[in-house]
């Protein structure tokens, strides 16, 4: 064990850093991706209703290595066949877009669900104020909506994390393919394994425990009716 | 009152799936009016409240408010919105804005006023329903008679000349309800249009132009104070009267 730490510590750490990037990009693009389907679901256009249901039961309904091989091995095929010159995306872009569009499909759930948790009179008291659905949705609901997300947004971000381990099969560096790379060159599974678990675990307990916190934050604040600023301040 | 039209409601219908909440609605509102809607619950005086400033969407008829038909599809509901306030039963206040905030948000996003023109004219309206004190609170922080007295605040921080209240006191303990009345009569006096679902009849006599007694999707009377609190014609209204007096 202390072999392994002494040799590949820096590695490792290299690899969590990787872990850590990926899960960060692929989390602000599942935002992104999320806020949009979301918007999609609640919106009053049947056809942008169907747009946003079939991405989230398609995305969701394929397993996420499937979906990492689909765009790493299958989509350059595609472009092959269509008479492109070969080409790949790098394991970074391919792992981040696999990562984020799986994870934007479970974004888009914990938005709409944020979305619909808040009260109706919210949105006619600003569409009868003369502002647009837009502007309503912007200051209005989706603020008090994110707040409402914060904790499952952290738990997705945790699912995000052990996720990215299944990159390692399209070979992104990140922490469990160096566990399988150290593990390979010195035979010591058992020890190797053990401590890239600890590290996930690390992680992990560090972001739940924080997740617990800004949970209870959040219920003192509502119950005591505190503006979240003053808080801050304390 | 003048003899401006302000509303003009001509064969209104409002469906919910087979149910039929408004059955045809005819009503002429004058500037100034102040017109109070009765009627018992479920009898449709939330819809056609909401279907005045297309909260919710008629079903037939027509509804004509400062010469803009609402269902016009040329004509920009939003700017029409801006015209007509509204106050809700259960305030509808925005939780993650402070007080002040609250009240500037539609003039300062509709681009109808700057920051400090809101803020200014934001404290302005406090002061007149007397909540100067309370610009920096939180909704949470204030009592069921100050929140309605924000909610009227921010609604006629957009300078409507149209005011629709629904049932603005039915949420409140009812200590509090003379405070939010006392804000709404003195609007009436200031020459508000306003349109008033309640249940409070010294409001109602004292306040009003006219009442009108709605039931199953019909106006099936209306006249002033007078006429239908004291000598109701139609059996229903004489029914329901005899409940609520
Ligand atoms: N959004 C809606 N969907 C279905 N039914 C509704 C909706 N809003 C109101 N209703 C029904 O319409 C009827 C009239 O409601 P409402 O206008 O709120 O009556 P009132 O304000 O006079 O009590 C009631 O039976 C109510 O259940
Ligand atoms: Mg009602």
């Amino acid at each position: 064990m202390i072999s392994i730490l002494q040799s590949y510590s820096t590695m490792l750490l290299r690899a969590l850093g990787y872990t850590l990037v990926l899960t960060v990009l692929a989390l602000i693009f599942a935002m992104i991706i999320g806020l949009i389907f979301a918007l999609m679901n609640v919106s009053h256009s049947r056809i942008l209703n169907i747009i946003g249901t079939v991405y989230v039961d398609a995305i969701r309904g394929v397993p996420l290595i499937v979906l990492a091989f689909f765009i790493y091995f299958g989509v350059p095929q595609a472009f092959k066949m269509m008479g492109f010159t070969s080409f790949r995306l790098p394991a970074l872009q391919a792992g981040t877009i696999a990562l984020a569009m799986n994870c934007g499909a479970y974004m888009a759930e914990i938005f709409r669900a944020g979305i619909e948790s808040i009260d109706k009179g919210q949105m006619e008291a600003s569409r009868s104020l003369g502002l647009t659905y837009g502007t309503s949705m912007k200051c209005v609901i989706l603020p008090q909506a994110f707040k409402v997300m914060i904790p499952s947004i952290i738990n997705q971000f945790i699912i995000t994390l052990k996720d990215t381990s299944i990159l390692s099969v399209i070979g992104y560096p990140e922490l469990t393919n160096m566990g399988r790379t150290i593990a390979g060159n010195t035979f010591l599974s058992l020890q190797t394994w053990a401590i890239v678990g600890v590290m996930y675990m690390i992680v992990i307990v560090s972001l739940s425990k924080a997740a617990k916190r800004i949970e209870r934050k959040i219920k003192i604040e509502d119950s005591e009716g505190k503006p979240r600023k003053r808080h801050r301040d304390q | 009152m003048t003899d401006t039209v302000k509303i003009h409601v001509k064969d209104l219908k409002k469906y919910f799936g087979k149910l039929e909440v408004l059955k045809s609605i005819n009503i002429d509102i004058h500037e100034g009016e102040v017109v109070v809607v009765i009627g018992p619950s479920g009898s449709g005086k939330s819809t056609f409240l909401r279907c005045l400033n297309k909260l919710e969407h008629s079903n037939g008829g027509t509804i004509i408010v400062d010469g803009n038909d609402i269902n016009d599809k040329n004509i920009n509901i939003n700017k029409v919105r801006e015209d007509i306030g509204m106050v809700f039963q259960h305030f509808n206040l925005f939780p993650n804005m402070n007080v002040i905030k609250n009240i500037m948000l539609a003039p300062v996003k509709t681009k109808k006023m700057t920051e400090s023109q809101a803020h200014e004219a934001g404290m302005r309206l406090l002061k007149r329903v007397g909540l100067e004190s309370k610009a920096e609170a939180y909704p949470q922080q204030l009592s069921g008679g100050q929140k309605q007295r924000v909610a009227i605040a921010r609604a006629l921080a957009m300078n409507p000349s149209i005011m629709l209240f629904d049932e603005p006191t039915s949420a409140l303990d009812p200590e509090m309800v003379g405070e939010v009345l006392t804000v709404m009569k003195e609007l009436a006096k200031a020459g508000m249009t306003m349109v008033v679902v309640t249940h409070e009849m010294g409001f109602a006599r004292e306040v009003a132009d006219r009442i009108v007694f709605m039931d199953g999707g019909y106006i099936i009377e209306e006249g002033t104070p007078d006429q239908i609190l004291k000598n109701p014609k139609q059996e229903r209204t004489i029914s329901f009267l005899n409940k609520v007096l």
